[in-house]
Parts: structure tokens; C-alpha cells; sequence
């Protein structure tokens, strides 16, 4: 068809640092930079949580009838809960609960989901079937309502929570790879490799395995945003998060009642997650082009 | 001259990838466009067809189609003439026809759409398809069930019916097979002698611009270095860039 | 053929994709090095599945490959690995040949290691010096594929396949996605590899003249079979198949001098799912008589080392004309054409 030419190849320039090097190339792309500054942050709080909150004892069991409701002020710069609570030091401690809740929902699905997309798209077959179908039944169910109906049968805690996210979650991955690993394993490359007389195994995790990777990084980053706003969802049926936990969503879910009065009370864990679940996005878009050497070089 | 191009140059920003001085095609002619990838040679097509801003580039200089100014003019006018007057097939035919439609209804509804009536439409584009050696019958299949030599021959005959003055041809022939190559180029011929029409062929093959063109002009980095009957720069070139080209290409006799 | 033993021999083959017959009992022989068999045919011919089964990424349905005396198909482990060195190929796609990523180097040293020749981090040197036997600069081997032209990664394709030492390459198209001038130089350099390894090469392609200029040997195949074979130069000289000769009369020529009176077969290429009876290319070919269309016509000897498998070919072969032959069954431009066979 018509080529449209781009940079002639024949004379390849000198790819220069800033292409190559990720601090040079962090450089050159202010918003990816900005979100793994957010999320580094965010991850920053969650670990000196206790140095850094003003009250840390809000976090816990403690309550404080007399500052019931009291808007942002130079005391609590977030303002205070329906119970009295410091809500800027429970916003600080949420940042352990909900992104490590996504963190561990996502890592769960990825271990299982990973493993099985690539096996069924390598080897294709019988196995395919075998996986595929397996992929399909739980995704016949409705995500929600299976994630509520096991944690239902669990004990309500953040553990089981995760549990039954991470159910429904994986079978996502399985076909996103899957459909990945099919397309890159029939390509001429991997013959190539094939002829050569390269292992199998070497096959799978050095050239299937990196080269399916990539919507995979992009999709769990925009999922950490979805996995925070399952896990409220759940918490708000009382099936997960408990109070006195300071978890984002639990918060938003308590303070909905006094939004059009105290906007304080869900404004601040909404933003959060706003800002959190944006980050992450971010990040997983700078990593999607790091880890595309073709993307990068052609900036 | 039919089509008459003189200081062409299309660019991207800055980067000047067309510069060519003068390239001009005469009624029942065929010339050759022969260069390799990144001379500019298709960027040159989109040019005269008025769509390489489509693709991002500023076009200045002069194309004239019988004497008619192309550059500047206004979308609508050069729709019109697209497909009527210059017509253009692609290295990939499959590409150029929308899969979800039958080949015959493209052709069909291109015609009306520059004037003609449904029967009018219909008895043209039937008479063109015996003209490329193709049942009428194959119109009302989909491009995915025909083969990409009758595609490419169902392309030349939509321009025929069309009363196309000039055709350009981007590498038409490149994935075909030798043997369907040979036919679709036996077709060009006839519409230059037969039907008298005006062929700018677009290749990279010289030895098939050797076979089927009159004239020939060889493109490097954008501009044209060379320019002339095919029998005199095929036996004689005169720029380096040409000589090296010929030089390059392998020749069924040599080992004798 | 010489009196040497065959280094590769394929006795019979055939590859079957589902119902479609892509190779259809072809047997060929190529020599040790250096030599260099070519094997020519248009889409549909097998040609590319035939490089694909004696490099065993496509399973044979029937026939025998055997390398130096012992049959492919039954190899395991060790000797399969043994073969996987001996046996390599070179893709037609420079495109896709190579993984986005990872660099040359690391590219070729995994040959290397595979096969356990030099381990990985001292590969350095050995990758510099094949990208060097190429024609490239050794810097390369720190650049990604796609900081290179298509001709450059086909010379590190090519690279990565003599890295283990290979006595026959199998060259599929290796030159049909580059342009002429990169074109001529791979040629070239298939060349000079050809008289300094010794190199043995199955060189598959649709352009006649690559074949004429570096093997010694040529078959001309058809629709999964082959239609004749022989020595390079007087197989084009004097063709003993119509198809040939067809083949050769379309085949565009710089030098007018060089054009032979062009014979236009008409219809189009075969449809593999649904084969014609008879000889395959009886629809096609303008001797076409009431035999070729029920009998199939074997593969024999016509003359020394030169095989042939038409029913015609004697007539053929002493210059029948075939374009003379051709002129009552050619359709008149205004007539209509009887619709070709569906396709799929």
C-alpha cells in the first residue's frame, strides 16, 4: 500500500540517550513522570503512615463526640467524621488498605491468569478448550454478584475480600493473554526460534512471554482504580472492610449520607481514589512505552 | 501533455520527501516511476490525486490535468474528478475494496455517483469487465472471494468504465504471481493502445518498467535523476544511481 | 546427478493442511555443498512448505526426508538437536524475523547457547565476527531490529543461521520483501557464503533469474508437484514443461533482446481445496489434449539427469510452439470469459 515515510531506516541514526535511557526519557514525558511520583508517594504514606498522620489513633477504635462533623480547619485539615474522627489521618492510613488490597486482587489474578492465557495460546488444542471453558464459566457469572456471593460465605474482612475479587478478576487476564500469546506464537519469529533449535521453555518466557506482556501492564494499571471501587462496593454491604477501618471506600460509603450537609466527609477518600487510581494509569501507560522499545525510539 | 507536473514538492514540515522538476504523461502513454522505497515515488500518487494532506504533507508546485490546475482546488471539485478523470490501483487490492461489500456494488454506486444511470452504470461496468478478461457473473462476489490478480483486474476495469484519462499505478503488480503479472500488464497496454489512456506505473521492478513503459523516469530521495525513452535509459543510463540500479538487477541468462 | 550421496533427500513427500494437499509427492535431492538447489514455483506450489517440513516446523502426511542417509522424522532429542544445527533456514519477512525485543547481539548469541557452542556472555566476539562475515557493521549487535533497514535484518537473519554451523540453509524468499539494490547484495552475499562454508542451500523463490544465478539445480514446481527438474541452465534454455516455459516467457527482462514471445496462460492460479483432475495444469496449458485431463502425468527421465512430468514433453522440449497453439483457446477481449472455479 502506500508507505508514508517515516524516519529513513537505512542510515539508522544514533538512537540519542533520551530515547534509550528511562531517567532521560522520564525527563521527556512530564506526565508519566508525574504519576510515578503520585504513586511512589502514595506508597511512601502507606509506610511512614504512622510518622506522618496527625492522629493516628482516628484510624483505629477512637472517637470523639465533641468534633463531630467539624469542617476542614487548621486543626484537621480534612475536617472530621460523623464520629469525631481526624479524616486526614484516616485518609493516610487507607493508603495501606485499599491500593494494597488492588495491589494483592491484581497480583493473585495475574499469577493465575498469566500462567494459563500463555499455556493456552502456546499450546493451543485440547488445552485451550480445557482452559478457555473453565475461563468461561466463572465469567458467565456476573462479576459483583460472584464476589458477593463469596464473600458472603466468608468471614467479613479485608482478606476475604480479596479472596473474592481476585475470583472474579482473573479469567479477564487468561483471555487478554491468551489471545496475546496465539497472536505472538504464530509469528515468524518464533519459528525462527523454533528452527534454531531453541528450547521450548526458553521460547515461552524469553520471546512468548515479554511479547504478550504488554496490554497486560496497561490493563492491571487501569484496573486498580476498578478493583478499589469493587472492594467499596462490598465494603458498603458490609462484606468486607469493617468499621473502625479507615478504607477509602468504606469512608465514602458511610459519608454518603452526609454529603449535601458536610461534603468534607466523602470528598477526601473520593479524591483518593481519584488520585490514585489516575496515578496508577499513568504509570501503567510509562510502562507500556518503557517496555517497548519500538514505541519509545520512535518519540 | 495529458498530465503535465512541474516543481512538485511535497513536504512534511521541514523534511522535503518530493522535489521533482518536471514529469509529464501524453495521451496513450505509459510512463514509469521507478525508484525504491522512500524515493517519494508514492507520495508523488497521493499528490496528484490531491490527498497528501491526508497523510499530513503540504503540497506545492503544479499538477495539470489537461491544462487544469490540480493543486488548490477545492474537495469537491477533486472528488469529482477522482475516479472519473484520474483514477488510480494500488499494490494491494484487497485493500482498496471494502470487505462487507460486494465488488460490483462499489463500482456501481461510484458510477452513478458521477452521473450515470443504474442501467447506463450496469451496461458499462459489464462491458469493462469482458475488457479485462472477466465475467460480469464475478461482480456480485465479495472481495474476499476473489483472487488478488481479479481484484487488481476488477480495479482497472472500474477505471476503464469510469472513462478514467489517466490511471496510476502504485506497484500494481508486486504481489502478484509472475504469470498473473503478465496478464494484468498485457491489460495496461491495451487501454494505452486501445482506449488511449495516460499511465503513470509506480515499481520499484525495473525490468517490468523495461517491458511495459515508454518513457521512464528514475526517482531518488524525492527528485527525479534521470529522465527519458525506456530503450535509451535501460541501455545507456547516465546517472550513477540509475546504472547501479540496473546493475542490480539479476538476469536469467547471465550464467548461459 | 553427481555420483556423490545426497546430503538432503526428499523421496515422495506430502504435507497436508487439513483437506488441501500443499505438497503432493515431491521428491528431490540436494547435493553437499557447495550447491545450491532452487526451487521455483508460484503461490500454491508448496514451495515454502516444502523448506518449512525439512526444517520439521510442519508435519510430513507421507514421504521420507532424510539427511545424510537418516530420516528426519524419527529424530529425538540429541539428534534432533544435532539436525536442528546442521539444517537452518532464513525467512522471506525481514519484518518479523526477528524478535522487536531483543537486540542483534543477544539475538545471535542465543543461537549460540542453544546449541551450547559459546555460552552466552561470551558470545561477544563470535557475534561480531558473523555480523562481519555479513556484511555489517559488529556495532550492530547492540541495536534493536528496528533501528535497522529490511536488508540489514535479513543479513542478521542470515547471521543468526550460520552462527551454528549449518550445512544446508533453507532460504525461503530471501529476497522478495527488499528492494533491488538490497536485493542484489543478499544475492551476493548468499554467494560468497556459498564458496567459503561450502554451503549447501535450498533456495526457494518466484524469480527465476535469483535462481539462474546461484543453482546448479532447479525444480519448477506446481500446485504441490513437481512439474520438472534438472540442471539450471539448460533446464531454462530448452524447457521440457509448458508451465516452464510459460513461467520463463513472462518473466519481465530488461534487455529486449532477452524477451521470448510471451505466453499468457489464462485462468488463475489453481485452487488447492478443490484440484483439478488429471495433470493439475491441464486448465491452464495451451497443449492441453483428452489425456492430461485423466491421467496424471509421473515424473520421468527425458534426458540425462533432466525429469519431466508431462505427457507432452518430448514436443515440448524440441520447441513446439506453444503460442501458436494457444491462439484458438484464447478468449477475445468482448468475449465472455466462463467464470474460474470458486474460490475456498
Amino acid at each position: 500500500m502506500i508507505e508514508v515515510p517515516e524516519a529513513p531506516a537505512p542510515a539508522p541514526t544514533p538512537a540519542p540517550a533520551a530515547a534509550q535511557g528511562s531517567r532521560g526519557w522520564l525527563r521527556s514525558n512530564p506526565l508519566l513522570a508525574f504519576g510515578g511520583a503520585i504513586s511512589a508517594l502514595i506508597v511512601i504514606i502507606a509506610v511512614f503512615a504512622p510518622l506522618i498522620a496527625p492522629d493516628p489513633g482516628d484510624a483505629g477504635s477512637a472517637t470523639h463526640p465533641f468534633d463531630v462533623l467539624k469542617p476542614p480547619s487548621a486543626n484537621h485539615w480534612f475536617g472530621t467524621d460523623q464520629v469525631g474522627r481526624d479524616i486526614l489521618s484516616r485518609v493516610i492510613y487507607g493508603a495501606r488498605i485499599s491500593p494494597l488490597v488492588a495491589l494483592f486482587v491484581l497480583l493473585i489474578a495475574c499469577a493465575i491468569g498469566i500462567p494459563l492465557g500463555i499455556a493456552a495460546g502456546y499450546f493451543g488444542g485440547w488445552l485451550d478448550d480445557v482452559i478457555m471453558r473453565l475461563t468461561d464459566i466463572v465469567l458467565a457469572f456476573p462479576a459483583l454478584l460472584l464476589a458477593l456471593a463469596l464473600a458472603a460465605l466468608l468471614p467479613p474482612s479485608m482478606t476475604s475480600l480479596t479472596i473474592a475479587i481476585s475470583a472474579t478478576w482473573w479469567p479477564w487476564y487468561v483471555r487478554l493473554i491468551r489471545g496475546q500469546a496465539a497472536s505472538v506464537a504464530g509469528r515468524p519469529y518464533i519459528e525462527s526460534c523454533r528452527a534454531l533449535g531453541i528450547s521450548r521453555r526458553r521460547i515461552i518466557f524469553r520471546h512468548i512471554l515479554p511479547n504478550a506482556i504488554t496490554p497486560l501492564i496497561v490493563q492491571v494499571s487501569l484496573d486498580v482504580g476498578g478493583v478499589i471501587l469493587t472492594a467499596s462496593a462490598l465494603s458498603f454491604l458490609g462484606l468486607g472492610a469493617q468499621d473502625p477501618t479507615p478504607d477509602w471506600g468504606l469512608m465514602v460509603s458511610e459519608g454518603q449520607t452526609y454529603f449535601t450537609t458536610d461534603w468534607w466527609v466523602v470528598t477526601f477518600p473520593g479524591l483518593a481514589i481519584l488520585i490514585t487510581a489516575f496515578a496508577f494509569n499513568l504509570l501503567g501507560d510509562g510502562l507500556r512505552d518503557l517496555l517497548d522499545p519500538r514505541r519509545v525510539i520512535l518519540r | 501533455m495529458r498530465l503535465e507536473i512541474t516543481g512538485l514538492n511535497v513536504r512534511f514540515g521541514a523534511r522535503s520527501v518530493v522535489d521533482v522538476d518536471e514529469l509529464g504523461v501524453d495521451d496513450a502513454e505509459i510512463v514509469g516511476l521507478a525508484g525504491e522505497s522512500g524515493s517519494g515515488k508514492s507520495m508523488t500518487t497521493l499528490a496528484v490525486l490531491g490527498l497528501a494532506n491526508t497523510v499530513g504533507a503540504t503540497v506545492a508546485g503544479s499538477i495539470k490535468l489537461d491544462g487544469r490546475e490540480l493543486v488548490g482546488l477545492p474537495e469537491k471539485v477533486l472528488i469529482g474528478l477522482r475516479g472519473s478523470r484520474i483514477a488510480a490501483i494500488f499494490q494491494s487490492p484487497s485493500m482498496a475494496f471494502n470487505p462487507v461489500f460486494r465488488v460490483g456494488d462499489v463500482a456501481l454506486r461510484a458510477l452513478r455517483r458521477h452521473g450515470l444511470t443504474g442501467s447506463e452504470a450496469t451496461g458499462r461496468v459489464d462491458q469493462a469487465m469482458r475488457g479485462v478478461l472477466l465475467s460480469p457473473d464475478l461482480l456480485r462476489r465479495y472481495p474476499s472471494q476473489l483472487s488478488g490478480g481479479q481484484l487488481q483486474r476488477v480495479a482497472i476495469a472500474l477505471a476503464v468504465a469510469l472513462r478514467a484519462e489517466v490511471l496510476l499505478a502504485d506497484e500494481p503488480t508486486s504481489a502478484l504471481d509472475v504469470t498473473v503479472q503478465a496478464e494484468v500488464l498485457e491489460l495496461l497496454r491495451e487501454l494505452r493502445s486501445r482506449d488511449g489512456m495516460s499511465v503513470l506505473f509506480i515499481s520499484h521492478d525495473l525490468a517490468v518498467i523495461a517491458e511495459l513503459c515508454d518513457r521512464v523516469a528514475v526517482m531518488q530521495a524525492g527528485s527525479i535523476v534521470e529522465q527519458g525513452p525506456t530503450d535509451q535509459i535501460m541501455s545507456g543510463p547516465q546517472h550513477p544511481y540509475t546504472a547501479d540500479l540496473l546493475r542490480s538487477v539479476p538476469a536469467i541468462e547471465r550464467r548461459g | 546427478m553427481a555420483a556423490l550421496a545426497a546430503l538432503l533427500e526428499i523421496a515422495g513427500l506430502e504435507v497436508r493442511f487439513g483437506p488441501v494437499r500443499a505438497v503432493d509427492g515431491v521428491s528431490l535431492d540436494v547435493a553437499p555443498g557447495p550447491f545450491g538447489l532452487g526451487l521455483v514455483g508460484e503461490s500454491g506450489s508448496g514451495k515454502s512448505t516444502i523448506g518449512r517440513a525439512v526444517l520439521r516446523l510442519v508435519p510430513a502426511a507421507a514421504g521420507q526426508i532424510r539427511f545424510d542417509g537418516a530420516d528426519v522424522a524419527g529424530l529425538r532429542g540429541r539428534e534432533l538437536r544435532d539436525y536442528r544445527r546442521a539444517v537452518q533456514i532464513v525467512f522471506q519477512d525481514p519484518d518479523n524475523t526477528l524478535d522487536p525485543r531483543m537486540r542483534v547481539g543477544p539475538a545471535i548469541a542465543e543461537a549460540l547457547a542453544a546449541h551450547g557452542i559459546v555460552p552466552r556472555r561470551e558470545a561477544g566476539p563470535r557475534v561480531r565476527d558473523l555480523l562481519e562475515e555479513v556484511g555489517l557493521d559488529p556495532d550492530f549487535a547492540s541495536r534493536y531490529p528496528h533501528q535497522l533497514s529490511g536488508g540489514q535484518r535479513q543479513r542478521v537473519a542470515i547471521a543468526r543461521a550460520l552462527s551454528v554451523q549449518p550445512r544446508l540453509l533453507v532460504l525461503d524468499e530471501p529476497t522478495s520483501a527488499l528492494d533491488v539494490r538490497a536485493q542484489a547484495r543478499i544475492l551476493e552475499l548468499i554467494g560468497r557464503l556459498r564458496g567459503e562454508r561450502s554451503l549447501a542451500y535450498l533456495l526457494i523463490t518466484h524469480n527465476l533469474a535469483v535462481v539462474s544465478e546461484l543453482c546448479e539445480q532447479i525444480a519448477v514446481l506446481y500446485l504441490g508437484r513437481v512439474a520438472e527438474s534438472g540442471p539450471t541452465a539448460g533446464l531454462l534454455a530448452a524447457p521440457a514443461h509448458p508451465y516452464t516455459r510459460a513461467l520463463r516467457s513472462a518473466v519481465p527482462e530488461i534487455a529486449a533482446s532477452a524477451r521470448s514471445a510471451r505466453i499468457v496462460l489464462h485462468g488463475e492460479p489453481p485452487d488447492a481445496t478443490n484440484p483439478p483432475s488429471g495433470c493439475v495444469f491441464h486448465p491452464r496449458c495451451p497443449l492441453a489434449i483428452e489425456r492430461c485431463v485423466v491421467e496424471s502425468p509421473s515424473l520421468r527421465a527425458i534426458a540425462p539427469g533432466r525429469l519431466v512430468a508431462c505427457h507432452r514433453a518430448e514436443e515440448v522440449l524440441a520447441g513446439v510452439a506453444l503460442s501458436g497453439a494457444e491462439q484458438s483457446d484464447t478468449v477475445q477481449p468482448g468475449a465472455p470469459q466462463p467464470a474460474p472455479p470458486p474460490k475456498g
